[in-house]
């Protein structure tokens, strides 16, 4: 059980049949040997991190390293930001909730006593963390990143390996800014094409999970390719990574190029002057090489992708737009008819319904999948000039996004559609901070997950893109937002 | 944490497939703090029909399995959110071993460190524990970690696989930060070079 092999220095990969030529090497596996400090015979390797994100619900991993009386080894490489718990409405008193208001303050003092870098309550860069932590520059190619959720990866979208951990490991990192993993296995999907008109990144991503299965990217770091990818802007990108944990996977990578470089160049906590210009070089590198091998391989084709939606309580249950309820009793199987009846009932639909006969209690733009700004831009296109005919809520990914959709004047285009225009946090997606949905409720929703009771105890979620939330705002019903023009 | 060494108990089964975590412990209940138990919290929301009451038909519910300690699901249990709650609130229920055709990777290393075994089987051998176990719900099973094998009635036993490390890790109730800090030099050494070398990663505001 002891250590076989230190690593601080990198030595190419060679093959095995002819050493002087170099194994091509995947992505994942460069980020992986840079980062390696112990590798055990047992296959266990200690990686150093680079990048901690905490939140307030790391509240059980600070009172583990309390118990131990440890302190936080890298509070300089160590983040954290209120955005679970926090108000979307009123903030001038806080939380009214007390033990909402206890997991607020908590963070607050837990950071303080470790001289952890806080973006609180009331903090202009306060918002959702996998929002704000690319905002800022923090999330950079070629880092390792973890946070005590499971949408950490996100920032693979940067080409950074980014994955959640539990409360467990989150008091590890913070005690020895390492972490002990297995080699996960590798998957590459590659997207074919060009996406279509209105069809984003969340559709994408959407179909990927329907074709492979909610467990399908299990054990696996999924790197995504092929020029639909490639065309993505960063937001879109961090939106296919986000998702990845729906699909079971570990992390999502997608491998930085001059679309990644540009965007981070300027940002707070980005590299500067010849810092910058030495990092850029090192991160052209972080590409998978061609001929590169991966235990499994995806293929889809980008232009056949329709907007998708979820009608089922899996993100697996994802079907493009024009299709219907399935009906489980088509379903040969019994263990999978019985999931798929509990889901449909659950969801209180009809076997073979069109998907567009769908009616919707409520519409809810945000979360860490789809409340950057390209997303609040795509919903004020499809909502300008138009009113919603169900309640809707935007809340803003975080307080910058706020700050820069109401200088281009999106604001005002969600309060004159009649939509709720909020403060910057996790909302209605978590339903932690006391933002839900009703009982029986049904909510069209820019969300992650539409797990039973997800947003709220009986609450029916249905996953899509803003674009496609926007139009079912409009219709109070789920729609092709291609036809909106032609309906609405 | 507890040690988990061998087991002989009967199982719950649980013909669901995609437990997710939110099921396991709804989002309102990550506030609560671990003193208080997490075990009413279990389930809390699928446990109950509509009208708040527990329905007759969850298995968790029925008074034939209160004691047992082995929880059988379908594919993909724990999938979803990262919160270790989920495992406080089987752990806290009195559950020691869950057995399922996948896992949830999060879900699955959260359980290791906290004494609660995850052990994957193919769905023909989940079935057979479900029969067995709905038949006869005293029926036990045993579980041998360090063999890792699990022994359904008089039948032979199954082996299943689980990572050589976690496999120490719950055979001894160890605390894997005590085994980091004996590569306490062998970090500190990464720390130093790698700063020399990447010192772009640091980050400056």
């Amino acid at each position: 059980m002891d250590q076989s092999r230190r690593s601080g220095v990198e030595t190419p990969l060679r093959c095995g049949y002819c050493p002087t030529m170099i194994t091509p090497t995947t992505l994942f596996e460069k980020i992986w040997r840079q980062h390696r400090i112990v590798e055990r015979d047992d296959g266990q390797t200690l990686l150093w991190i680079d990048r901690h994100l905490c939140h307030e619900g790391s509240f059980h991993a600070f009172d583990k390293l309390a118990r131990s009386g440890r302190p936080v080894r890298r509070p300089d490489l160590t983040f954290a930001f209120a955005d679970h718990y926090v108000p979307t409405r009123d903030r001038s008193a806080g939380a009214r909730d007390p033990e909402i208001a206890t997991m607020i303050r908590l963070l607050g003092e837990n950071t303080a006593r470790h001289g952890v870098r806080l973006f609180g309550l009331g903090d202009p860069d306060q918002g959702i963390v996998h929002v704000v932590a690319p905002e800022l520059g923090l999330t950079q190619p070629g880092l390792t990143l973890v946070c005590g959720d499971s949408h950490t990866s996100t920032h693979g979208a940067f080409g950074a390996l980014a994955f959640g951990i539990g409360a467990s490991e989150v008091s590890h990192v913070l005690a020895t800014q390492s972490l002990w993993q297995k080699r996960p296995r590798t998957l590459r999907v590659t997207v074919d094409g060009r996406l279509g008109p209105h069809v984003s990144a969340k559709d994408l991503i959407l179909a990927v999970i329907a074709r492979i299965g909610a467990d399908g990217a299990a054990g696996h770091v999924v790197e995504y390719a092929g020029e639909a990818i490639r065309a993505l802007p960063m937001e879109a990108r961090m939106t296919v990574c986000n998702m990845t944990i729906e699909a079971g996977g570990r992390a999502g990578l997608i491998a930085p190029d001059d679309t990644t470089f540009d965007w981070l160049h300027g940002r707070r906590y980005a590299p500067k002057g010849a810092d910058w210009d030495a990092a850029v070089a090192d991160w052209r590198g972080l590409v998978s090489d061609t001929g590169a091998s991966f235990d499994r391989e995806v293929r889809l084709d980008g232009a056949s992708i329709a907007p998708t939606v979820t009608w089922g309580t899996s993100p697996e249950n994802a079907v493009p737009v024009t299709d219907r309820v399935p009906d489980p009793e088509a379903e040969g199987d019994p263990g999978r008819r019985a999931t798929l009846a509990a889901a449909v009932d659950y969801m209180g639909l009809i076997p073979g319904m069109p998907i567009t006969d769908i009616t919707v209690d409520r519409v809810f733009i945000g979360s860490c999948t789809n409340a950057r700004i390209e997303d609040l831009r795509i919903a004020a296109g499809v909502l300008k000039g138009r009113r919603a005919t169900v309640p809707t809520m935007v809340v803003p990914g975080s307080s910058a996004v706020k700050r820069q959709a109401e200088t281009e004047g999106l604001d005002r285009v969600f309060i004159d559609a009649g939509a709720e225009w909020l403060e910057s946090g996790c909302s209605m997606c978590a339903a932690t901070n006391g933002d839900m949905v009703a009982p029986g409720q049904r909510c069209a929703s820019t969300t992650n997950r539409n797990f039973r009771g997800r947003q709220g105890p009986g609450a029916r979620t249905h996953l899509m893109s803003p674009a496609m939330a926007a139009a079912a705002a409009v219709t109070g019903r789920i729609t092709d937002v291609r036809l909106l023009g032609e309906t609405a | 944490m507890t040690p988990f060494t061998t087991l002989t108990a009967p199982a719950i089964p649980l013909r669901l497939a995609n437990v997710d975590t939110d099921q396991l412990l709804p989002g309102r209940f990550l506030r609560k703090p671990r003193s208080d138990g997490y075990d009413n919290y279990l389930f809390h929301d699928i446990r109950r029909g509509r009208d708040g009451t527990l329905r007759a038909d969850f298995p968790l519910n029925d008074p034939c399995y209160a004691d047992a300690p082995i929880l059988v699901a379908d594919r993909n249990f724990g999938g979803g959110s990262s919160r270790e709650g989920a495992v406080y609130a089987l752990v806290d229920r009195g559950i020691r071993a869950v057995i399922a055709p996948s896992f949830g990777d999060i879900f699955y290393s959260n359980a290791t460190k906290n004494g609660l075994l995850p052990i994957r089987l193919p769905i023909d051998i989940v079935e057979r524990i479900w029969a067995i176990a709905e038949a006869d719900p005293s029926a036990p099973l045993t579980i041998d970690l360090a063999a890792q094998t699990v022994r359904l009635a008089n039948a032979e036993p199954v082996r299943f696989e689980i990572d050589a490390f976690q496999r120490a890790c719950l055979l001894e109730g160890r605390d894997d930060i005590d085994l980091t800090l004996a590569h306490a030099d062998a970090i500190s050494s990464f720390e130093t070079s790698d700063r020399a070398s990447r010192r772009w990663r640091a980050p400056s505001a």
